[in-house]
């Protein structure tokens, strides 16, 4: 039993029973972290660098976590002090760290595509951390871990994805996962921030009013805005959205049915989502901080047997 | 292929290796048994329904252990993990290790690194099957033994068990 791929680079690239295989392989390891030793010897002879071009907390600290749990050695690298400022290329830089004798690149760049050029080039395994508004694809594998410890599964589940869909790498490695797996997804947010023809090609619902996505859904996973990312004004004011695209309490309240939020973090609180909602007893976000750990241990597992 | 054990002799071995455990361990307090997962567990859970019937005041703590994150050949084979579970301390403990076959001895290795993460245990046993002699690759022995087997590399045994098979016994291949 094996994955069909020799790198993680977006949920895309993967069939239904790798995405199987990897939310099982984790809860093996969420047992592990359970442990009075939350520590296996499996990859002690694997090394491993976190290539990190564009910030990060959660992402990098739980990759960084789930090799150190595997007992892997780890090497980290931020952009920010490092020969990327003298004008080194991506391909020169890693090509430097591999000739150190590294096995894997986990790697969040600014650029879409990125991972997926550096996996044609170099021979390491290669796991996709983020690129660009391309795929976060360990984002949608934990959401989708997340989902199934409160709903037991994911054919016929209804996903709403709440927010910036334009600029998010994390709804289109979710609707890419949430659609190979069986369940439904309505994306909902402002006209400006939804592609136009998301619906042809990606197979989902479009909504403009969150409160139709709300009442639709058994999941929301909120986004957060990519101000970031958008380099013309694609709604007025931070207020204004969060009065027409924020989810709030009483919204929440008045559904006649128990439905999970999510959020990828980080939030801004006050924006697409209030306070109330984020630490409200419908919320599973930190619960999903805590299955990264567990999803990144199984996709570095499953990545460090290269039979070449 | 050559039948090694029947269903009758599995059955009387099964039954003389759980006599054996409880004559060394009298009363069962400070014991444990671990099951190896995936294969081992057959063996352990018949073991224990065993003790059950011989001694039914006791209470027997009754593990399973799943080895395949301590394995050492992780980068060139890659196996399934299955659960385990320890709902008890071995810190101290008496432990004896159950497993269905004996070969390399490289899972029992595994085994031995996996409890130490969940404790020290004062003691640990290990109880075989089959035990294919000469096959060592570490040096790790047993304690109990169903069946001494000498056995070329070459060969393969299979354990059949009613619960997957519909039918206990031991063959050589």
């Amino acid at each position: 039993m094996k994955l069909s791929t020799q790198n993680l680079l977006g949920i895309r690239n993967l069939n239904p029973e790798d995405i199987q295989l990897i939310l099982s392989t984790a809860q093996q390891f969420k047992d592990v972290l359970q442990r009075p030793v939350k520590k296996v010897p499996s990859l002690r002879d694997v090394t491993i660098v976190n290539l990190f071009y564009e910030n990060s907390t959660r992402t990098r600290m739980s990759f960084e976590l789930a090799e150190k749990r595997l007992s892997a050695d780890t090497l980290n690298f931020a952009v920010s002090n490092s020969s990327t400022s003298k004008g080194e290329t991506l391909l020169d830089t890693v090509n430097n760290i591999l000739s150190m004798k590294v096995d894997m690149v986990v790697m969040r760049h600014s650029a879409s595509g990125a991972p997926h050029f550096l996996a044609k080039h170099i021979p390491a395994a290669i796991i996709n951390a983020g690129d660009g508004i391309n795929e976060h694809p360990t984002q949608a594998l934990l959401d989708a871990f997340s989902i199934l410890e409160k709903k037991k599964k994911l054919k016929g589940l209804k996903v709403a994805i709440i927010g910036d869909i334009l600029h998010s790498r994390v709804a289109l490695s979710n609707i890419y996962l949430l659609t190979k797996m069986g369940a439904e997804v309505m994306v909902a947010g402002p006209p400006t921030l939804i592609p136009k023809y998301i619906k042809e090609a990606l197979g989902v619902h479009v909504t403009y009013h969150v409160s139709e996505a709300l009442a639709w859904c058994d999941v929301a996973n909120v986004l957060r805005i990519q101000l970031e990312r958008q380099n013309q004004p694609l709604f007025s004011s931070l207020r204004e959205y969060n009065l027409v695209y924020g989810i709030k309490k009483d919204m929440v309240d008045k559904l006649k049915k128990e439905i999970i939020i999510m959020h990828p973090g980080p939030i801004n609180r006050g924006v697409e989502i209030d306070s109330d909602v984020a630490d409200g007893p419908h919320s599973i976000i930190l619960n999903q901080v805590e299955n990264g750990v567990a999803i990144r241990m199984a996709v570095l597992y499953l990545l460090a047997n290269r039979e070449n | 292929m050559k039948a090694i054990l029947t269903e009758e002799q599995m059955a009387l071995s099964i039954k003389r290796l759980t006599r054996q455990v409880a004559e060394n361990h009298l009363l069962l307090e400070n014991t444990v048994l671990i099951g190896i997962q995936p294969r081992g567990i057959f063996l352990s859970s018949r073991m224990v329904d065993e003790l059950k019937n011989l001694m039914p005041h006791e209470n027997i703590k009754y593990g399973k252990l799943d080895i395949t994150f301590y394995r050492d050949d992780v980068r060139t084979e890659l196996k399934l993990a299955n659960t385990t579970d320890i709902p008890f301390d071995i810190e101290n403990k008496n432990v004896v290790i159950i497993d269905d076959v004996l070969w390399t001895g490289r899972t029992i290795r595994a085994a031995l690194d996996a409890l130490l993460d969940f404790g020290r245990p004062a003691k640990v046993e290990l109880c075989v099957l089959i035990d294919r002699r000469f096959t060592r690759q570490l040096p790790i022995q047993p304690d109990y033994v169903g069946r001494t087997i000498d056995t070329f590399a070459d060969q393969k045994v299979v354990v059949h068990w009613q619960e997957t098979f519909g039918k206990d016994e031991v063959l050589l291949v």
